[in-house]
């Protein structure tokens, strides 16, 4: 049966009553894309991220998305039986939501690391550490990026 | 290949110390495209690690997000003087090392 148009419309003018209360209220404060869940979830598995204890210096904003400046730490003793397992850091607009892990140990000293990253967009950048406890904590910065990265033609 | 790798020469035992590392790569993401619309395959540094006296003390995942030319700095603990040796892996068969060496009064 072909729809006409007066069927069309007033469907399409039900989905967008019916759709957009849930949307506003069901939006979690902080939503992030499946890709960028996904990516969490296969280093985290089905424990619980705690916000906290992470601290990320990131610009705010970024002239140039090519190479951004980010330190990553964690306040921790590290002593053989606290200390910082590991931290992973993730994007949420790239190509690729994985930007680095980084692992250390009783060793390390200090739960530290400094890098240089590409944002391909204005986005979230997400720090997470595994603790030796196997507890996980995160801290999420939003950095505003003028020139993207990563994709753009090559010369 | 050309990395340029900082640590002090010397250290007090049970010093914690910084260790700075920068390798020369062009981390080619895999996701730009030529003028003429050919995808540039991706050829990036995928691992790093170091170890001290042959112990790891330091290892690091890269992916395509990470800038050209690697930069990573860390720390650990200045425990007996010795040696730090570095390694980076990546894309086809890449594979460059350093070492740098350390005393700790």
């Amino acid at each position: 049966m072909p729809t006409t148009r007066r069927q069309f419309l007033s469907l399409a003018g039900g989905v967008t009553v019916a759709g957009t209360i849930p949307i506003v209220t069901l939006r979690p404060l902080e939503a992030t894309p499946a890709m960028l869940n996904t990516a969490i979830r296969n280093i985290v598995g089905e424990a619980q991220i705690h916000t906290g204890r992470v601290k990320l210096d990131i610009p705010p904003l970024v002239e140039n998305g090519n190479t951004v400046p980010m330190t990553v730490s964690v306040a921790s003793p590290m002593t053989a039986d606290d200390h910082v397992k590991s931290i992973h850091v993730f994007n949420e607009k790239n190509p690729q939501p994985n930007i680095g892990n980084f692992y250390f140990g009783p060793a390390s000293g200090r739960a530290q690391v400094s890098t240089r990253i590409r944002l391909a967009d204005t986005q979230k950048v997400v720090a997470i550490a595994r603790l030796s406890d196997d507890t996980f904590w995160q801290i999420a910065a939003e950095i505003v990026v003028t020139l993207a990265a990563c994709t753009e033609e090559m010369n | 290949m050309a990395a340029l790798i900082n640590v002090p020469s010397k250290a007090k035992r049970g010093e914690i110390i910084e260790i700075r590392t920068l390798t020369s790569h062009i981390m080619e993401t895999g996701f730009r495209h030529t003028a003429d619309g050919k995808l540039v395959p991706r050829n990036i540094i995928t691992s790093f690690a170091c170890r001290y006296n042959g112990t790891e003390i330091f290892r690091a995942d890269l992916f395509p997000a990470i800038a050209a030319n690697p930069y990573l700095s860390f720390f650990t603990v200045a425990k007996e003087s010795g040696k730090f040796e570095f390694e980076w892996i990546g894309d086809n068969g890449y594979s460059s090392t350093a070492s740098a060496s350390i005393t700790v009064e």
